[in-house]
């Protein structure tokens, strides 16, 4: 059954949205309403959609060149200054290029900055694998104070800019380069450390988040027509991680299959793991991108060498019920 | 340089220019901008007798290096080596597609000829300065030659490597900046303004030449300089013009990063036939 706050997207095939476009128009608009909102972004402004809010609020907006380094230690400093900045740039630079300045500056401290990173995992596609962050969830993660969130879809996107926006400290937003169907009414309300159940069922529990979540839909719906229920988890909040939802639909299925455009190393499968060894150990399968780097390829090709499709959530699912 | 190799290596370049072209078409996605704007030093880099290579040799230990910090301009890379027999023609057709030798930007262990990945900007000059250092240890005279963005130079670590270059005297390194003035937001000066660049790297401690980066006279005259230089390494600031030979894309920003469609291929195949001769 499929939850309350979700559309039948699979049957409307309503507008396609990255969440990255959902991020440029959300940040403008909150521009309007949050004047120490300030912007920052490394030479990327077209393709993060920061330039929505830069042509909007120009003297709001910094443009610090190819340099993220350099872009969060500022912007950690902007913020010891009363302002809110958001800086993006790609997932790969974020995190991996400005892990230290991001750890100490923004982190340690405690500061209110937003990263809001496009341009993540593996379906970034033809640039191949060093514009691919397949390890930022890992390393976001294993940095104390900052909370990791992976929206789904645009109006997800949405939800969390408003949600954050509202909590004092650092965050980063893992936002997506391509299109995916809008699953999510606008009544959907986003609580960090809170999952959303989208299907029930009792054979599995599928997590999924970011731009698998449609896959996992897709998956699940599937699987319910061959008479297989499962639990398909939007799993967003990835870090506070919603322990609670994960330890009963684990109680009641007993095999979790996670997936993630991402390592599965570190990121939702490793984030699930840890939660469950402790609290409800069961079978778990991680799918996802398996300890090897990205390629060039199309969004789809990529997703199905690496096994994180829809063909592949079934399959996992079947092969491991009892 | 003599008339007969210059009228050579410019029909080369033009050979180059269309195998870029073509194989962003097909691509379907790419950057053609810059690596139109370095064609002309790679034309001379890889077919003026200045890089001691050999196709058939990739890993031959003595050899120049080539690094393309700027790893986004691999069109160019590819198309040189391509030309220069490296691996054959028809993959320059596979350019980012799932599968192929030819990455979306370059793969060392992908590609026969790329001698360091790079796609990342800001490292390849730091990767340059330990080929460096590890060829004078090993007492080889082998030059490493790394080319680098303008907009690249607003990374810290391209000033870090820089710094180092010059204190360890690295004068077996060679730093080409493509001065194309255009970065993907926007105009460099605009964007973060590195001016002034040529004094920039002086103030670091290395030769300085500053050329049109189109001119094959000047191309030659400061290469074979910095390839003379003793005691400290040299970087050739060269002024180009982004997306050069394909009149509609000179100096247009949104040709950082689009491929041409069929239609803008077959106009920009004509541009630079009209380049050929001259
Ligand atoms: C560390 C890093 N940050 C951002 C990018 C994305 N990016 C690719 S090309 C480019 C602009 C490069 O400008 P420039 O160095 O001037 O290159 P050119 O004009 O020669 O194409 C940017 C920002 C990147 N590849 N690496
Ligand atoms: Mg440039």
């Amino acid at each position: 059954m499929i939850a309350d706050n979700v559309k039948h997207m699979l049957e409307t095939e309503e507008k396609n949205i990255a969440t990255r476009a959902a991020y440029g128009a959300k940040l403008a608009e909150l521009g309007g309403r949050y004047e120490n909102i300030v912007v920052l972004d490394c030479d990327l402004s077209g393709s993060t959609k920061t330039s929505v809010f830069a042509k909007k609020f120009p003297e709001r907006f910094f443009n610090f060149g190819i340099a993220e380094t350099n872009m969060m230690s500022a912007a950690a400093g902007l913020a010891t200054m009363g302002k809110i900045p958001f800086a993006s740039t790609f997932g790969v630079f974020a995190t991996k290029r400005a892990a230290d300045q991001v750890s100490i500056s923004i982190a340690y401290t405690k500061l209110n900055v937003k990263i809001c990173a496009t341009h993540t995992g593996i379906t970034v596609g033809e640039d191949g694998a060093t514009h691919q962050a397949i390890e930022d969830v890992a390393i976001m993660r294993s940095i104390p104070n900052i909370a990791v969130i992976s929206p789904a879809d645009g109006t997800e996107t949405e939800k969390v800019l408003e949600e954050i926006i509202k909590i004092h400290g650092p965050c980063y937003v893992r936002l997506c380069r391509g299109s995916a169907p809008i699953i999510f009414n606008d009544d959907y309300h986003f609580q960090l450390g809170k999952g959303t159940r989208i299907y029930k069922g009792d054979k599995a529990t599928v997590v999924c988040a970011g731009f698998t979540t449609h896959i996992g839909m897709e998956a699940a719906k599937e699987l319910e027509r061959q008479g297989i229920g499962v639990d398909l988890i939007n799993m967003s909040s990835i870090k506070p991680i919603d322990s609670r939802l994960l330890v009963e639909s684990a109680k009641k299925t007993g095999l979790v299959i996670t997936v993630e455009d991402h390592s599965i190393i570190g990121g939702l499968g490793g984030a699930v793991c840890e939660t469950l060894a402790e609290g409800q150990p069961a079978k778990v399968i991680r799918l996802g991108v398996k300890d090897r780097f990205g390629e060039s390829g199309t969004p789809k090709e990529l997703i199905e060498a690496y096994g994180f499709g829809k063909k592949d959530i079934i399959a996992a699912v079947k092969e491991n019920i009892g | 340089m003599e008339e007969k190799k210059k009228n050579r290596l410019k029909k080369v370049a033009a050979g180059l220019r269309q195998d870029i072209i073509r194989m962003l078409c097909l691509a379907g996605s790419g950057h053609p901008g810059g690596a139109l704007s370095m064609t002309d030093i790679f034309s001379y880099l890889y077919f003026g007798d200045v890089l001691n290579i050999d196709p058939n040799k990739p890993d031959k230990k003595d050899r120049d290096r080539l690094v393309l910090s700027k790893g986004h301009a691999c069109p160019i890379l590819y198309a040189a080596l391509a030309e220069k027999g490296y691996f054959d023609k028809s993959h320059l057709k596979t350019l980012r597609k799932f599968g192929s030798i030819l990455q979306g930007h370059p793969d060392m262990n992908k590609t026969p000829g790329v001698d360091i990945s790079t796609g990342s900007l800001g490292q390849g000059l730091s990767c340059a300065v330990g080929m460096a250092l590890g060829a004078r240890l090993n007492g080889q005279s082998l030059k490493v030659f790394a080319v680098i963005g303008d907009g690249e130079c607003d990374e810290g670590q391209i000033w870090e490597a820089a710094m180092a270059a010059a204190h360890y005297n690295l004068d077996n390194l060679i730093a080409i900046v493509d001065k194309n003035g255009l970065q993907i937001d926007g105009f460099t000066k605009d964007v973060m303004d590195t001016e002034p660049l040529a004094e920039k790297w002086k103030a670091f401690g290395w030769e300085v030449a500053t050329i049109d980066g189109h001119d094959y006279d000047q191309i030659e005259d400061s290469i074979q300089k910095a390839k003379n230089a003793s005691g400290r390494p040299a970087v050739v600031v060269a002024e180009t013009v982004k997306g050069k030979g394909v009149s509609f894309m000179e100096g247009v920003c949104e040709w950082h990063g689009q491929a041409p469609s069929e239609e803008e291929k077959e106009e920009a195949l004509k541009c630079i036939g009209e380049f050929k001769t001259d």
